[in-house]
């Protein structure tokens, strides 16, 4: 009997439906809290209870990355792999990598300091989307209307001066209805997608609130989600998509470790039973 | 069990896993269960939300 492992550093609904899944599937289970997990270059894959195959499910980015290269050191399968999450980690890295497989994506430029952001800005004109390059449910993406905005945010950027303060991730702002798409891929395959509508503003994050709507997957959206699903390195992901008014589906976002309660309230599909089950023929592969 | 920030009753359910986080009805705070044995629970201060934290 397989055994599926579920790394986690807080347990939300989306562990507990992959637990409930993969029990149903006749598998057994462990869950593994990464915050009181103790790991050092003589550990073996045999000192802990991973099982089979590892779903890395940790809400904070830099922990689930970290965690996931200490597994694969000992040799153990992760979904995702350290390679997918750095990448999709890091909206800089994301989008060059889009870009180099030519997935449509916005037009992004990159700056690293305030002043050559400001520059920039002059520049390209008016408004640009300004996004932390690390940072998730919408935090810190605003857009950048005018010379004021710019400057206090900038300011704000160099008063923190975190390391990733100095990256400056600027966007092109799509003209779109007021709502994105997230599809939801399991290695080759669309499982479902949902319209995220803003509910009052610029943003469509659920975690803010907004609110989801089933979406029916278009050829074209299927080719484009597993096109950008290859081009980060496969595995199970969450593709945002917005429709731009003038030249159709554009993918600006995907996601590592995707989040699809929202998205279980609306779709038919069991979206965690696919992705146990994905995890279960990555290790007969 | 009460809270270990404000005294009122919190009311965990039997089946809450280890690693879950519960919500103080009267003051907000937030604990993540430690761990359990039957129905008696262990409760530590959650994390509070991290930059890094999302999807």
């Amino acid at each position: 009997m397989s055994k599926v492992c579920i790394v986690f550093d807080r347990i939300r609904s989306e562990e507990k439906m992959l637990q409930k899944e993969a029990e149903e599937l006749g598998c057994n289970t462990s869950m593994l809290d990464a915050k009181i997990t103790q790991i050092n270059t003589d550990s073996k894959k045999d000192d802990y209870d991973l099982g089979d195959v590892v779903l890395e499910r940790c809400v904070s980015y830099f922990r689930g990355l970290h965690f996931t290269a200490s597994l694969e050191f000992m040799g153990a399968p992760v979904i995702n792999t350290y390679d997918v999450a750095n990448i999709c980690g890091n909206k800089m890295i994301m989008t060059l990598r889009l870009k180099k497989h030519n997935i449509p994506t916005p037009k992004t430029y990159f700056s690293f300091s305030s002043e050559s952001a400001f520059e920039n800005l002059e520049k390209v004109g008016y408004p640009l989307v300004i996004k932390p390059v690390i940072g998730s449910w919408g935090r810190g993406v605003m857009p950048l209307r005018d010379k004021d905005t710019a400057e206090a945010i900038m300011e704000i950027r160099d008063i923190n001066d975190g390391p990733h303060d100095r990256i400056y991730y600027l966007q092109e702002l799509i003209q779109r209805p007021p709502r994105d798409i997230r599809v939801i891929t399991v290695g080759d395959n669309v499982v479902a997608a949902m319209y995220r509508k803003s509910l009052d503003g610029f943003k469509t994050n659920i975690a803010l609130g907004a609110d989801p709507e089933l979406c029916e997957v278009s050829k074209e959206m299927e080719d484009i989600a597993l096109k950008a699903s290859k081009a980060v390195g496969g595995g199970i992901l969450g593709i945002d998509m917005m429709e731009d008014e003038k030249t159709g589906l554009t993918v600006h976002e995907v996601n590592n470790t995707v989040e699809f309660k929202g998205l279980s309230r609306v779709s038919k599909r069991n979206i965690p039973k696919a992705m146990v089950e994905y995890a279960l023929n990555y290790i007969r592969k | 069990m009460n809270c270990q920030e404000c005294d009122a009753t919190l009311n965990i359910p039997d089946d809450a896993s280890v690693g879950e986080i519960v919500s103080c009805p009267d003051c907000g705070a937030d604990f993540e269960i430690a761990s359990k044995d039957g129905s008696n629970f262990v409760l530590k201060q959650a994390e509070s939300v991290g930059e890094d934290w999302g999807e």
